[in-house]
């Protein structure tokens, strides 16, 4: 993401002499904005689509009904521990985006140019502040969240055999990727009131 | 004459799902150390009726009375609580498939017994297999098992945590003459070894008659007829005939 973003932005930038600013701007986008909302989108992808196929047919083929019947809350060990794992694998995601997508950018600017990595990551944070990443965490967290609950509410409510699997599965994808635009708008609204 | 000790009760029992009843006032009642078989074509409710008795499906109207505690008052915790008492084998078995033939035992064994020690899990788990005859399959998937062996672990798995009631939905079905025939000798001799008190669902004649103390048949979400094998099988009734044929 960093590496495409630099080499994208690098000519216009370079129009208006501004090139200097490449590494602060590709790192404030990357950290503020692009790298939660594609590292969760992909998550939304791949991991609400896993819960619900698997809680989905576990559903169908009455594996969820047969820890009912042995007194074994399903919801307590099947939904929370995805949900908890989500939201707390997500923010780890994000952060790891975060770092290879920066030194993506490092490279991207490689490419054209010559920058040492002390000077370009000096750049980076020297326009970086701590209220560019706090926020943008946090909302990592709902990302991870809404992934683990929509996936678990979908693989949950699967009906109808195979078929209710793979509906359940394209729904989740569907939801979370959505609820992500939702929670990534509100988050900016409300950053952008109270910072 | 001895008095026979009523373990289930269930009094004009109604289910409907969306505008189908589904149940139209079952009534029966299950005497301990019996194994009562229901039978009915597909849709006449037998399954949703032993699905009631265990809560799984909430009933709409009627009462379910399982050791002299009606199921439809109770609150989740409470039904919990009596749940430990009843096993459930399922239609196709239902073996958690991302555990093993040994996990999906412990699972089920350490959730029952709270605090059981490692060596007590390990001696009741063997003593479950051996019980089914299928102790060689302790480490394998579910997805590597035929659908017999499938049975017979949902089997063991039913058994390890030593129920007073077993119910069992449509145990023989998908399976050959010849495994049928042991899952149904398998569960008469569960029941003679641990006394425990059956309803088992089944289409299977076989294994009706060879596990059978009574068979009640369900015709249109209602008790249509009673008696044992061999009473229904002289019935007048073309209907319950049918059956027998």
């Amino acid at each position: 993401m960093g590496l495409v973003l630099t080499i994208q932005s690098r000519p216009t930038m370079a129009k208006f002499g501004a090139e200097t600013w490449l590494p602060s701007m590709v790192s404030l986008s990357l950290i503020r904005e692009i790298a939660p909302v594609i590292t969760a989108l992909i998550c939304a992808g791949k991991i609400a689509s896993s819960i619900s196929a698997e809680l989905g047919s576990m559903k169908v083929t009455e594996q969820i009904d047969a820890m009912e019947v042995s007194a074994v809350n399903p919801y307590k060990y099947l939904v929370v521990t995805r949900i908890l794992a989500t939201t707390i694998m997500v923010p780890i995601l994000v952060i790891y985006a975060d770092l290879v997508g920066v030194y993506g950018g490092y490279i991207g600017y490689n490419i054209h140019g010559d920058i040492t990595m002390f000077r370009y990551f000096s750049d980076v944070f020297e326009h970086l502040e701590f209220l560019d990443i706090i926020p943008a965490t946090i909302k990592t967290f709902f990302f991870g969240f809404f992934i683990g609950m929509i996936g678990c509410y979908k693989g949950f409510n699967a009906s109808n055999g195979t078929a209710g699997v793979g509906i359940a599965a394209n729904s989740a994808v569907v939801s979370a990727s959505l609820s992500i635009f939702i929670i990534d708008m509100l988050a900016v609204q409300i950053t952008d009131f109270f910072f | 004459m001895e008095k026979k000790e009523t373990i289930i009760e269930i009094t004009n029992l109604h289910k409907k799902f969306g505008d189908n009843e589904v149940l139209k006032g079952i009534t029966l009642t299950v005497y301990k150390g019996e194994n009562l078989v229901i039978l009915g074509r597909s849709g006449s409710g037998k399954s949703v009726t032993i699905k009631c008795l265990v809560g799984l499906v909430p009933a709409d109207e009627g009462e379910i009375k399982v050791f002299d505690t009606d199921i439809t008052k109770l609150k989740k915790t409470e039904l919990n609580t009596l749940r430990v008492r009843i096993g459930f084998m399922f239609q196709n078995g239902a073996l958690y498939d991302s555990m093993s033939v040994r996990q999906n035992l412990t699972f089920t064994l350490k959730h029952h017994t709270k605090d059981i020690e490692k060596e007590a899990i390990e001696t009741q788990i063997n003593e479950a297999l051996e019980n089914v005859g299928l102790l060689e399959a302790i480490d394998k998937m579910p997805a590597d098992l035929s659908g017999g062996m499938r049975k017979r672990i949902a089997m063991a798995r039913t058994v390890i945590i030593k129920p007073e009631i077993i119910l069992y939905d449509e145990p023989t079905s998908g399976l050959d003459t010849i495994t049928a025939r042991e899952i149904s000798e398998l569960m008469v001799s569960i029941q003679k070894k641990y006394q425990t008190t059956s309803i088992i669902i089944t289409h299977d004649m076989a294994c009706a008659k060879s596990t059978s103390d009574r068979i009640l048949i369900v015709k249109d979400g209602v008790i249509n007829a009673e008696g044992t094998y061999e009473e229904l099988e002289k019935s007048d009734d073309e209907w319950v005939k049918s059956f027998f044929i």
